[in-house]
């Protein structure tokens, strides 16, 4: 039996990550071929890297990731402050049923609906050119939010209450305890919650498909209009490079939150 | 204590406003574009011009079904071995589960592509074995196994935690009660996992009935899920109202499902 679950296990993951393996393998073929491995050669990543139109992707990428996980992660931390600090159950109840709209709703309504609103919206203004960097912004903020709230949330209810009632007695303005005290204490969550929309913002397909105008392109937006004919290999090492990215960000937040525990695990045994 | 400061009192409104701009609002364009036409003037026309698309309904609908119901029969054995390892390999294979999970779609459905292509790996083994040589790209298996393949972790992760939370004194009782191994499975065990069931079913049916690069890019065009015929319903602008009448459509079909599903489940025990 335990054999046999080990068996199961092991090929179940084996065809989970065939499939990104034989890219990352064949980024590194020499030839252009998909089933012969002919050579170790960086010919594609070279080729990559003179293609003008995926550096201006990844620029974009970066500053959308960046700009829009930032932004995200300040009106995540506020939002899910005032979810917690709510006193109305149902207003309570209320906000944060419609802040996990964007995460129950399929990608696809989520992308029409914020493109119906950027051209209705420039419809009555008259604008021609409503798609772009901004609706890109708006839009990704807009999908990361949930998940900011999600990972700051949990955070702010397993804090210590009686640190803040300390801090409010012995003199500090609400405001003060909220910069001295209960932002500390949440800290870890907005991290992961940063962290979590970059690379949300970075893997984001089909939403920005939707809100995305063809002179400012992101990187999956590049990928979906380079491969809808033929098989590039400078594709496959981009890919491999935005998998080996995304790994290093999901390995440096767990260090991070593990380095976090264990400094939280000494201080704990210093006392 | 009581006085509200300067920031509680005005912390709520940015966050707020936000969400009426770019979450509800939205939705309202999504409805008002449904029922207006060209010139603006309320019409029933886009809704009831959707029965033409009732056969995309249906192999979306099928194919989706299809998929969820495979991603469970391997989804649930899976968390179940792995919910049975030691502590340390589990954590192991958390991880394995996870990372996937990470990678853009796109890229997992476009490797899944590269795996399966005419000139690729598979169809030249096959050959090799001295198999026929074989299509995969452009058949409904390929659509499948895309939705298959991008949303299983999905399904695994939820009926995972379920399991590990569930106390094995349960399963235990039932046993030392008589019953055999099977029973056991499927009057105590499944039960009281189906929380994670039926998230998983969700998180998996969900994105399968509105994916739309999955079937282009596997199906190689020769499949037309709803996703593709709203995605090309918004390439052009004459046909934003169309669209915008199949994707209301889709969503509060999509609602009503989950509402019934979470019906089975308590609230509390979904995990999202």
């Amino acid at each position: 039996m335990k054999v046999l679950s080990k068996c199961y296990m092991a090929l179940v993951f084996l065809i989970l990550y065939a499939p990104i393996i034989v890219v990352i393998l064949f980024s590194f073929n020499q030839l252009g071929s998909l089933s012969q491995f002919t050579g170790f050669s960086l010919k594609w990543y070279r080729e990559l890297f003179r293609d003008g139109y995926a550096l201006d992707a990844l620029k974009n990428s970066l500053i959308l990731a960046a700009a829009s996980s930032v932004v995200a992660t300040v009106l995540g931390t506020l939002a899910a402050f005032c979810i917690f600090r709510a006193k109305n159950k149902y207003y309570r109840a209320a906000v944060e049923s419609v802040s996990n709209i964007p995460m129950m709703n399929p990608d696809i309504v989520t992308g029409v609906s914020m493109m119906l609103l950027f051209v209705g919206v420039a419809g009555i203004l008259k604008l021609t050119n409503a798609l772009g960097f901004w609706t890109m912004l708006l839009a990704h903020v807009t999908f990361n939010l949930p998940y900011v709230i999600l990972s700051v949330l949990p955070k702010f209810r397993q804090m210590d209450k009686s640190l803040s009632e300390a801090a409010l007695d012995l003199g500090c303005t609400p405001t003060q305890t909220f910069f001295k005290v209960e932002l500390p204490a949440v800290m870890p969550g907005i991290v992961s919650g940063l962290m979590m929309s970059f690379t949300l913002s970075l893997d984001d397909f089909v939403i920005s498909h939707f809100v995305s105008s063809p002179d400012f392109k992101t990187l999956p937006l590049y990928i979906y209009n380079q491969t809808a004919h033929e098989v590039k290999f400078s594709m496959y090492a981009l890919c491999t490079l935005m998998i080996v990215v995304i790994l290093v960000l999901l390995i440096s937040v767990n260090l991070f939150g593990s380095s976090d525990e264990r400094r939280k695990r000494k201080k704990g045994v210093a006392k | 204590m009581k006085k509200k400061s300067f920031l509680s009192r005005v912390a709520d409104a940015p966050y707020l406003l936000w969400m009426i701009l770019f979450i509800v609002a939205p939705m309202l364009f999504v409805i008002y574009f449904a029922f207006t036409d060209r010139n603006g003037g309320f019409t029933f026309e886009n809704i009831t011009s959707l029965s033409s698309y009732s056969g995309t309904f249906v192999m979306s609908l099928s194919f989706s079904l299809i998929a969820t119901v495979i991603c469970l029969l391997i989804g649930y054995p899976l968390a179940y071995c792995m919910a049975k390892a030691s502590k340390k390999a589990r954590n192991i294979l958390l991880v394995l589960l996870m990372l996937p999970m990470w990678i853009s779609l796109l890229i997992r459905t476009y490797s899944l592509m590269a795996l399966l292509d005419n000139g690729g790996l598979v169809s030249s083994l096959l050959v090799k074995m001295g198999l026929p040589k074989l299509t995969f790209i452009g058949t409904e298996g390929a659509v499948i196994l895309g939705m298959i393949y991008d949303f299983l972790p999905y399904m695994v992760l939820p009926i995972y935690t379920s399991l590990v939370k569930l106390d094995v004194r349960y399963a235990e009782a039932a046993q030392d009660l008589g019953c055999n191994g099977p029973k056991t499975l499927f009057r105590v065990i499944l039960p009281l996992t189906m929380p994670g069931v039926v998230s998983g079913v969700t998180m998996v049916f969900v994105p399968s009935i509105s994916t739309f690069y999955i079937s282009q890019k596997l199906g190689g065009g020769s499949f037309d899920l709803i996703g593709d015929t709203i995605e090309r319903q918004f390439q052009n602008a004459v046909t934003y109202h169309t669209g915008a009448a199949i994707s209301l459509v889709m969503m509060i079909l999509i609602l009503l499902s989950l509402f019934v599903m979470n019906r089975f489940a308590d609230k509390e025990e979904i995990i999202v």
